[in-house]
């Protein structure tokens, strides 16, 4: 009686949703250990793995920095900081990331290519430094800028929520102890704002992995695009998009977990 | 009386006056003298707590003045940084940094204001830690505390900063009643220690026991003021003693 309730507690308690995933990577795990094809496949698109971390990574890093800055300014007590950063913001979530891949890649890049060439050009001229082209940068670099911009606009709305959550109280605390507006920034409200959006933040990093398959629309040798020529050239579709969706799940679910698990400890933190 | 704290003919209107705003403070003159305790009493909205907010700047008068000592708070160039350091303020929900110790809520404006070292701003607050009844909490969290603890601590780190004088808005409000006493006995140690203090608080055991003086607000004026014992045994305004009946 009390054993089968008991079994029927830990039923309840399985994730059932993650013990389906986990069979299902394992069979495909194992079916591409066994059929030589699939090995072949595997080892084909992991060649893309590098490129797809490095360019979710990068872009990630800079968009926190940028999206930090952009919070800040949005939540800034000088209006001119709050305009410029709202216009930014507004501007770049109106547009599809694709577009801003695009937009970067090939108007972007020239017109950045010009504008260097301006601010250096007495040193062009002497022959300090070369002429910069559009072609100095790599789609790779293009595509990581753009994810950059585009995540930094929705990452700076994230740091906004979360300097708004924190209560007026601690401001004004702060500043009757003397601190200084940075220093409240800075000491009292960040900490406690990027801890409630830390949750929020992480899911930005799931989504910048799933987004930085678009890179692939520019060529960049990322997991999708070395899995669509593969498999335009073989014709083996099915296999092929297995093993591309294969290496996205087991970033995105393992990392969906860890913030979960994330999730869980800062709730148990605040409740103690 | 010379004072130290003097305020005076303050207004402080919030929102647009000709569209229902509201009048919190409508021409308060006010001193208070090194080393007095005085108690702001009133019905809520009757400006108290806003005439404690400007001592300390954390409201701006619409017109008239404010000085605590030489400095004046009312200033538009004023040093903030002074003018905090002249007065510490103590609220209803406590406000303690809810991300740092209690030590660190003690001992980071020291540090970040003063340039003090850390050893000696960590003495200095395990000290005053220790003189609120709190020596054995420097290492817990400010969610960790009860209400009472929590508003010793914000006691403790007002008083961090040396403040010539101290403010407390509504200090027990927040508090359930078995701890009210626990922060009282630290803010009557305090007066007795000879701490400038203005208090905005209906506690009538703490008037008696440390009040100087008793100053009934209402409407954004001061009606009356005087001994606790004057003031509460035989007030001299109809909406003075209206308003006793109703708290005592």
């Amino acid at each position: 009686m009390t054993n089968g309730r008991r079994a029927a507690g830990i039923a309840a308690g399985v994730p059932w949703w993650l013990v389906l995933l986990v069979g299902l990577g394992a069979i495909a795990l194992g079916t591409a250990l066994a059929d030589a094809s699939y090995r072949v496949i595997f080892g084909a698109v992991a060649r893309g793995f590098g490129v797809t971390i490095g360019v979710a990574l990068a872009s990630y890093a800079a968009s926190l920095a940028l999206g930090l800055l952009l919070g800040l300014a949005r939540s800034s007590r000088l209006r001119p900081l709050r305009e410029a950063s709202t216009f930014y913001i507004e501007l770049v979530r109106g547009l599809p990331m694709l577009v801003i891949l695009y937009y970067i890649a090939f108007v972007g890049a020239p017109a950045l290519a010009e504008v260097l060439n301006g601010l250096l050009a007495p040193l062009i001229r002497a022959g300090a430094v070369k002429a910069f082209q559009a072609r100095d940068f790599s789609f790779a670099t293009r595509a990581g800028l753009a994810l950059t911009l585009g995540y930094a606009a929705f990452i700076a709305e994230i740091f906004r929520a979360g300097i708004e959550s924190v209560d007026k109280g601690q401001v004004e605390a702060a500043h009757a102890l003397g601190l200084s507006h940075s220093q409240t920034m800075l000491r009292v409200v960040l900490p406690q704002a990027v801890k409630n959006v830390l949750p929020a933040l992480a899911n930005e990093f799931v989504a910048i992995i799933k987004d930085s398959a678009l890179v692939s629309v520019l060529g960049v040798q990322d997991i999708t695009q070395i899995g669509k020529v593969y498999a335009a050239s073989t014709f083996k579709f099915f296999e092929t998009y297995n093993v591309v969706a294969f290496f996205y799940l087991c970033m995105t679910v393992s990392l969906s977990m860890l913030v979960r698990a994330l999730e869980r400890r800062l709730k148990r933190e605040s409740a103690r | 009386m010379s004072g130290f704290i003097r305020v005076v003919d303050a207004v402080k209107t919030f929102g647009d006056p000709e569209r229902g705003g509201v009048r919190a403070l409508d021409g308060v003159s006010l001193e208070v003298a090194r080393g007095e305790v005085v108690l702001v009493i009133g019905p809520s909205g009757s400006g108290k707590s806003t005439l404690l907010r400007a001592v300390n700047r954390l409201e701006r008068l619409d017109s008239g003045g404010i000085w605590i000592g030489d400095d004046e708070v009312t200033a538009k160039r004023a040093d903030l940084r002074r003018i905090r350091e002249d007065a510490g303020m103590v609220f209803q929900s406590f406000n303690l940094f809810s991300h740092m110790s209690v030590i660190d809520n003690v001992t980071l404006a020291p540090r970040l204001v003063r340039g003090t070292p850390a050893r000696e701003a960590l003495e200095a607050g395990r000290a005053i830690l220790e003189r609120v009844g709190l020596g054995d909490k420097l290492d817990a969290y400010p969610r960790q505390l009860s209400g009472g603890q929590q508003q010793r601590a914000a006691i403790a780190r007002a008083l961090a900063m040396n403040p010539k004088a101290l403010l407390f808005d509504e200090p027990t409000s927040a508090l359930d009643p078995e701890m009210i006493k626990e922060v009282l006995d630290v803010m009557t140690a305090l007066a007795d220690d000879g701490m400038t203090m203005m208090v905005v608080s209906h506690e009538m055991g703490f008037a008696r026991a440390a009040a100087d003086r008793v100053v009934f607000m209402d409407r954004g004026r001061i009606v009356e003021q005087g001994t606790p014992d004057e003031l509460f045994a035989s007030p001299r305004e109809e909406r003075t003693k209206e308003f006793l009946g109703h708290i005592l």
